[in-house]
């Protein structure tokens, strides 16, 4: 079917199977491959993109759910003050390590401060949940976004 | 007094990984690449009668045994593993055949038509079924001093026994490869940490030469163990396949099937029998080291052989008999996992050491600290303790620093609070290092150096803290230093991703050949050294006898941890965690903290939500649905802090780490636990359904 939408603030129009995993037609068709698949069943938050401004796992939602909606990815999203910010924070606090679910704990950041721009660790942690890390045991992160809505204050 | 080669530097790697940039084997596209699909054994145990195949479209092919061009077996320390299945299946999961093709519906569609027929046979599912049965792959043992003697004079003797569960490593980019042929080269890459194993495996796979296979390592996301010796399975998959097909060909696991057949933590089995002497020391010990390998030996042996010289952890233990089995079941193989071995026996000579205080009516820390290995002692396999052990100096900085006898004297129930001592061999054990030989390369062109090791990134941080110690011996900028990319056709083996040994062992290496390039800096404008790792003199090890230094040196670490439980849902809550550690010296503090706090929250899972389990030799947990790990919301603080002891052969005095991190926290959850229930906590993970029972036992 016929689906229009915006990817990265770029109108698109195509026809493909409304069935399709958003993941795929992300990463197959418009080589977005800052989209992570780690599990393909919306446990891992690799593969988070914003819709709407919202993090959502695009291994979950078929290609007919994002008719009419903005959808975000890091290559979009990496070229705005607010993702400096964010990149800022977690470069100083050693957020990253094998860099798989990176990505998708930047975009749920965005989607956290977007909502909420003055969490509490609590909130924080409540926010980033449905985002797996194995390697950092997660306050490295934490600390990250911390530093992030530090420097990125008033973006907001 | 904080070293400067510890302060902290921005991650060389992590700017192209938060902007999506790195390049991980499933983002590279090749022209004309297939993808393949590996089709599995649906039987734990059975004879592969025929195999029907539908009808292949033009651009799909079926690859299996019939088209190795070598061996149909996997090279690694025991190559018993086929690469595809012959005429039998040993365990659900093992490889039958790939489907190949331009599609990945049309490889699904005839892989949904591939009709084995099997005769079942009756499998070994358990260790128990396992031990009865006597399936033992290795039997080791050694001994020290006169046991038999300890147990005749003793006071008295305890038994007790442990065991525990598999892990899963849930690194998070599952497991991918892809293979082409350029000219008759046959390149690899893939998320691996092991480049010239993959190499060895391919060359007997292939039977082709050396120097006609490149095995480049691509951005790794994760491994911990999960990535040493499988890529040399895949790896052969996708070489076979580009031969067969002549086009790349690319293979990404999804999670599911990632879990299905990727090697595991071993579980473990552990029973001791202690000789108590007049004094209650603990004067003889009888040790008894069950693994499950599962279908194939592979690795096993010498995650074994890591299990039984860690079994005694940081105590001198006068008299020992030390047994470790292997033992064959119709599971998937068991393979490497962060600590190899040691998570298990440290957890159970932990926790033997404390339910037997608990019997003599001791303090558990003061009954171990009666019982530590001090310099000059002599270690389980009669080697010698060379470095100064500061376990006293670790222990009061953690005791304070936690408040852990006070917290020891609340004696509310469901709260509790729990401390562990441990130590990692680091590097290879044995002779390992020895037959390894690594060798690195150090190039100097004009003012900008570039080094050539093995040595792969895999998110611990090894490129920044290798290129941090060439820069800092030459007093270079960092940005002058070049990591080379990880190519086996481009750098010397320097060895394998593993055994903690990456600083210490090939960092250490870098470190002498850059003091050598330094003295001849001035002089020359092109210079290229090279140097192979030589093990210090003093060391002797007998590989025959199990007798003398199974490692050069150890790190040494304490951990304590809080707890909770929840008393109607029996739900446990780590509430903080205290961590002491001596690596020598820390290469750049905050990437250390985060390989100590990483590898103490794994540590964590495994102690307590990560419940794994084989039925009928079918995994329980087939996805991370079902297969929970720890999330930001079970996490708690971490507080990690380091004693200083420089290592005189390690990089400006660093040691081992990276598995060092993991074995800790479980024995501190489990102490914790015991105190918080008053009860004996002898297996792991520790969940609700287990604390429930203990807790209407009485």
């Amino acid at each position: 079917m016929k689906i229009d939408f915006t990817l990265n603030n770029k109108e698109i129009s195509i026809d493909v199977d409304a069935n399709r995993r958003l993941l795929d037609l992300l990463r197959d068709d418009f080589g977005m491959k800052s989209v992570k698949e780690g599990c393909g069943e919306g446990e891992c938050g690799a593969c988070v993109v914003l819709v709407n401004g919202r993090s959502m796992n695009s291994c979950m939602l078929p290609a007919g759910a994002i008719i009419g909606k903005s959808v975000v990815t890091l290559e979009g999203f990496k070229h705005t003050e607010r993702y400096k910010a964010i990149e800022s924070g977690f470069l100083k606090a050693g957020s990253v390590q094998c860099g798989f679910c990176t990505p998708g704990f930047v975009i749920s950041t965005e989607s956290l401060l977007n909502e909420n721009p003055h969490p509490t660790d609590d909130e924080i942690k409540e926010a980033l949940s449905g985002n797996l890390c194995r390697c950092t045991g997660y306050n490295m992160i934490v600390k990250g976004v911390r530093l992030a809505i530090e420097m990125g204050e008033g973006l907001w | 007094m904080k070293q400067p080669i510890s302060k902290s530097i921005i991650r060389v790697d992590s700017r192209a990984k938060l902007r999506g940039e790195a390049q991980y084997v499933s983002d590279w596209e090749f022209e004309n690449m297939l993808y393949a699909r590996t089709f599995r054994s649906t039987k734990a145990k059975a004879k592969i009668l025929s195999i029907e195949i539908p009808d292949i479209p033009e651009g799909y092919f079926i690859v299996d045994k019939n088209d190795v061009p070598g061996v149909n077996r996997m090279r690694t320390v025991v190559s018993d593993h086929p690469l595809f299945a012959e005429d039998n299946v040993q365990y659900i999961g093992q490889p039958i055949l790939l489907v190949v093709g331009p599609d990945r519906e049309g490889i699904d569609s005839i892989y949904s038509q591939i009709k084995p027929e099997y005769q079942e046979e009756t499998p070994l599912l358990t260790l128990e079924e396992a031990e009865k049965h006597s399936k033992v792959f290795t039997d080791y043992n050694y001994k020290k001093e006169d046991p038999e003697k300890a147990f005749a004079n003793a006071h008295r003797i305890i038994e007790d026994s442990f065991s525990t569960g598999y892990q899963e490593h849930v690194y998070l980019e599952p497991q991918g490869i892809a293979a082409e042929f350029k000219d008759d080269t046959l390149f690899v890459y893939g998320s691996m940490q092991c480049p010239f194993y993959v190499e060895g495996a391919l060359m007997d796979a292939m039977d082709m030469p050396k120097e006609k296979i490149r095995v480049v390592q691509t951005v790794t996301g994760g491994a911990f163990g999960g990535k040493e010796e499988f890529p040399s399975l895949n790896g052969c998959h996708v070489a076979i396949a580009a031969k067969k097909t002549g086009h790349p060909v690319s293979m990404i696991y999804d999670r599911d099937e990632d879990i299905l057949c990727s090697t595991k933590r071993h579980p473990s089995k552990v029973r001791f029998k202690a000789a108590l002497d007049e004094n209650d020391d603990l004067v003889g010990l009888d040790i008894d080291v069950l693994l499950n390998a599962g279908a194939y030996n592979g690795l096993s042996p010498v995650v074994l052989q890591r299990a039984i010289f860690s079994a005694t952890n940081v105590y001198h233990i006068k008299n020992l008999n030390v047994r470790g089995r292997n033992y064959m079941t119709n599971v998937l193989p068991s393979g490497a996992y962060r600590g190899f071995g040691a998570p298990q026996t440290i957890f159970a000579i932990e926790m033997l050491f404390y339910n037997i205080a608990k019997k003599l009516g001791v303090d558990p820390l003061e009954y171990k600290m009666r019982h530590l290995l001090k310099q000059a002692d002599s270690t389980c396999t009669g080697g010698c303790v060379r470095e100064e052990v500061k376990m006293p100096e670790i222990i009061e900085k953690i005791v304070k620093s936690s408040d852990y006898y006070n917290k020891l004297k609340n004696n509310k129930k469901y709260q509790g609070i729990g401390i562990s001592l441990f130590l990692h061999g680091c590097g290879f054990t044995g002779k390992g290092e020895s037959v390894i030989n690594g060798k690195i390369e150090l190039i100097k062109n004009k003012d900008i150096v570039t080094f050539k090791v093995s040595s792969v990134e895999m998110g611990q941080g090894a490129e920044t803290v290798l290129r941090k110690i060439v820069a800092e011996t030459l007093e270079i900028p960092i940005e002058k230093v070049i990591y080379e990319t990880v190519d086996t056709g481009k750098v010397p083996d320097s060895g394998p991703t593993v055994a903690s040994r990456t600083t210490m062992i090939v960092g250490g290496l870098l470190q002498k050949t850059a003091m050598q390039m330094k003295e001849r800096w001035d002089d020359l404008e092109n210079l290229e050294l090279t140097n192979n790792y030589k093990q210090p003199k003093y060391l002797s090890w007998d590989d025959e006898n199990f007798r003398g230094d199974c490692y050069p040196v150890h790190s040494w670490g304490a951990n304590v941890a809080e707890v909770e439980i929840d008393p109607v849902t029996y739900e446990l809550t780590v509430k903080k965690l205290h961590a002491v550690f001596d690596v020598g010296v820390p290469i750049d503090e905050r990437a250390l903290i985060g390989q100590m706090e990483g590898g103490v929250v794994q540590g964590v899972g495994w102690a307590t939500i990560e419940v794994m389990g084989s039925d009928l030799g079918r995994l329980k947990q087939a996805n991370l649905t079902d297969y929970k790990i720890p999330t930001s919301m079970d996490v708690p603080e971490i507080d990690c802090d380091f004693v200083l002891n420089p290592y005189e052969f390690g990089p400006f005095g660093a040691k081992c780490a990276g598995e060092l991190s993991f074995v800790g926290s479980p024995p501190a959850v489990a102490a914790a636990v015991a105190h918080a229930m008053g009860k004996a906590i002898n297996h792991l993970p520790i969940t609700p359904e287990v604390l429930m029972e203990m807790d209407n036992e009485d």
